[in-house]
């Protein structure tokens, strides 16, 4: 049982909706960045998405891909994101923490490698965006050999004779995007991803989460209300990239949290 | 592999898109779907008669087709070696042979039932070309390009804007060809239901690669026929400029198989390649990576992040090349060779004075290299240089660069 799975039967034992919060590590810079991600399990985050920084990300709205320019320009390397993980695990050895980010920095690195760094970092899981189920050999299956989930997304676009090979191999979680578009776009609407959520959930087990498009606590409440939980990225960056204090960030993330636990 | 293990260069790629460890589809759910069924389409397409009998009355009545195979007669006299033949795509309708691929994805765009067409672009020279098609069949068309491109661009940009593009300058990251097609992609995954995304070379995510050189390989069908008409036999060498590498792979790809012919794809060398990083050869100061859909030689640093590249050829400028190319060049079967600014810049004024062609600065990396190895081969050797693009896109900054001024 990964943190992931132990994290979600806790919830639900205490009958609570997961909420999921993103961060890209060394946005604004590393100092800054480790102590918020440090703060967020505190602000009520039941599991931390830590985006790696990439100079290409293509699936990312403006706001993300400001925040990994801003990470890359102080100097942030795979090893320092790595370094925050290892840092939250010296006081906090139970909140999940989800790499997110695009396959190259990890295919640079070497699989084998990544994955003994970030397993000895106290990483729990991995999102890779631009490595879809036909891919699955790349990373997908050593990851899950390597003891790390590997989550996936499904998507408005993946439809019922796909979604069974979306979710086969996936693990910890399904990460379910509720728009077709980019992060930080359009709004998630409450009415059109309650009827996917329960699709997926049809065909799978595994918890499903909500995330791009929520960017509010009414928004993450009335989102979580139809899933397992709810994830929001690119409405807490914006906040960082405003350079607010710390405390100021992490009182917004706070905010946001009550929102999905109200669900 | 060596060689010699190899039947065949030309059944690649595999079912899942690769050309040995390259190629692939690294893309995000959202477009798998779409890419599935572009897929699909392009296998029935491709042994349906009426698609290629469309195809070739455009060809041969809208582009032009075919190019001719035209003998340098004077250049090949300067050069005092090989014979050198230029396949004369620059002569294509909108001047490059870009049309050639853009004309093939319209109509799959069309059979799929797409109504709004995208496109990023560097030199332009794919973005008017996917304007000109769109406006042939009365389609929506944008084009991304990087607002640097703009910059130096601003004939294309206009005539993709007469043609009834939008040209969405792109500033994100660092506004060059690279960001253009993140931010292409960036639109067709938020609006994939009614959007074709045309991509301009040979790479992206399967089945594009292979899509793309299959369009582009009429430079190489026609190469063969009417070498066999000048000269009663295959050519010696081919040569050819490779940014991302389509209009190579078009003429190199209905070679691979003829082991006596010779296969160059020249990249662009910049400033020089070495370790200041000021060019844009992928495969000669490359390694392997993930970018854009697929797995290819891309310019990254150690902890694999994507450098830009650095070309004074917009067309070139880009950190990646096409995952067959990667291939061709791990199983040996084509060599790639480096070529610098300044050298392209002589072997553009060469052309200019001797042959009468203003070429553009993509194909006069070609000619560089072509002026590098012909006088060293006897005189019966033959040369095609793919004369892929015309230079009047190119004159502003050539003219910069040898310090003339342009000002009326």
């Amino acid at each position: 049982m990964t943190r992931i799975d132990a994290k979600f039967a806790q919830l639900r034992a205490e009958g609570r909706r997961a909420f999921v919060a993103y961060v890209m590590a060394g946005d604004p810079d590393y100092a800054t960045s480790r102590e918020i991600v440090l703060g967020l399990p505190g602000a009520g985050v039941d599991i931390i998405e830590l985006g790696m920084p990439f100079t290409d990300p293509m699936a990312d709205g403006e706001t993300i891909q400001l925040a990994g320019q801003r990470a890359l320009a102080g100097g942030q390397t795979l090893d320092k994101t790595l370094q925050i993980a290892r840092d939250l695990r010296e006081t906090d050895d139970t909140t999940p923490i989800v790499m997110m980010g695009y396959y190259n920095p990890i295919y640079a690195r070497g699989v084998a490698r990544f994955l003994a760094d970030a397993r000895a970092a106290g990483i729990d899981g991995l999102i890779v965006v631009d490595l879809p189920p036909e891919e699955d050999s790349e990373l997908c299956l050593p990851a899950q050999a390597a003891g790390l989930n590997f989550i996936r997304l499904a998507t408005p676009t993946t439809d019922d004779a796909r979604l069974p090979k979306v979710l086969t191999n996936t693990s910890g979680f399904v990460y379910y995007v509720s728009i077709t578009g980019i992060t930080g776009a359009a709004n998630a609407q409450a009415t059109d991803v309650g009827p996917e959520v329960a699709r997926i959930k049809a065909q799978t087990d595994l918890p499903v989460i909500v995330g791009f498009g929520i960017k509010t606590p009414e928004a993450a409440q009335a989102i979580a209300a139809v899933a397992d939980g709810a994830v929001v990225g690119s409405a807490i960056v914006a906040e960082i990239a405003k350079g607010r204090p710390v405390a100021e960030v992490l009182a917004f993330v706070a905010s946001l949290a009550a929102g999905a636990h109200r669900a | 592999m060596p060689d010699d293990l190899i039947n065949s260069f030309m059944t690649g790629p595999d079912e899942n898109g690769r050309f040995g460890d390259f190629g692939g589809r690294f893309v995000s759910e959202t477009l798998m779907p779409l890419i599935l069924s572009l897929e699909a389409e392009y296998e029935r397409a491709k042994t349906d008669p009426t698609f290629w009998a469309e195809m070739d009355f455009l060809w041969k009545h809208y582009v032009g087709r075919p190019s001719p195979l035209y003998f340098a007669e004077r250049l090949t006299d300067h050069l005092g070696g090989a014979k050198v033949y230029m396949k004369r795509d620059e002569l294509n309708h909108t001047g490059a042979h870009k049309i050639n691929n853009v004309l093939g994805q319209i109509i799959l765009a069309r059979r799929m039932g797409k109504t709004r067409i995208i496109a990023e672009t560097g030199a332009g020279q794919h973005g008017v070309a996917t304007a000109t098609v769109c406006a042939k069949f009365g389609l929506k068309c944008i084009v991304y390009m990087g607002a640097h491109d703009v910059e130096r661009q601003a004939p294309n940009v206009f005539r993709m804007r007469l043609l009834g593009a939008e040209v969405v300058p792109v500033t994100s990251g660092r506004g060059t060809l690279k960001d253009a097609m993140n931010d292409a992609l960036r639109d067709w995954v938020t609006n994939v239901r009614d959007t074709f995304y045309c991509i301009g070379t040979v790479a992206g995510p399967h089945p594009y690669p292979a899509m793309v050189r299959d369009f582009q390989s009429i430079i190489g069908k026609e190469t063969r026929v009417q070498m066999q008409e000048a000269e009663g036999r295959l050519p010696d060498t081919l040569v050819a400029a490779i940014g991302g590498g389509s209009n190579a792979m078009g003429l190199f790809f209905p070679f691979l198989d003829d082991k006596s012919v010779n296969i160059i794809g020249v990249e662009a060398g910049g400033k020089g390649v070495d370790d200041r990083m000021e060019h844009c050869a992928s495969l000669t100061g490359g390694r392997p990576g993930v970018l854009h859909g697929n797995r290819t030689y891309l310019l990254q640093d150690g902890d694999g992040q994507i450098l830009e590249g650095f070309s004074i050829s917009a067309g070139l400028d880009y950190p990646g090349i096409g995952p067959e190319h990667s291939w061709l060049h791990d199983v040996g079967r084509a060599q790639y060779v480096a070529i610098t600014d300044r050298e392209a810049l002589e072997a553009f004024q060469l052309c200019c004075a001797l042959e009468g062609i203003i070429p553009a600065l993509e194909p006069s990396h070609a000619l560089a290299h072509v002026m590098k190895i012909a006088p060293d081969l006897p005189r019966d050797h033959l040369i095609v240089m793919n004369m892929c693009g015309r230079g009047d896109k190119d004159i502003f900054t050539v003219a910069k660069h040898l310090g003339f001024d342009m000002k009326i």
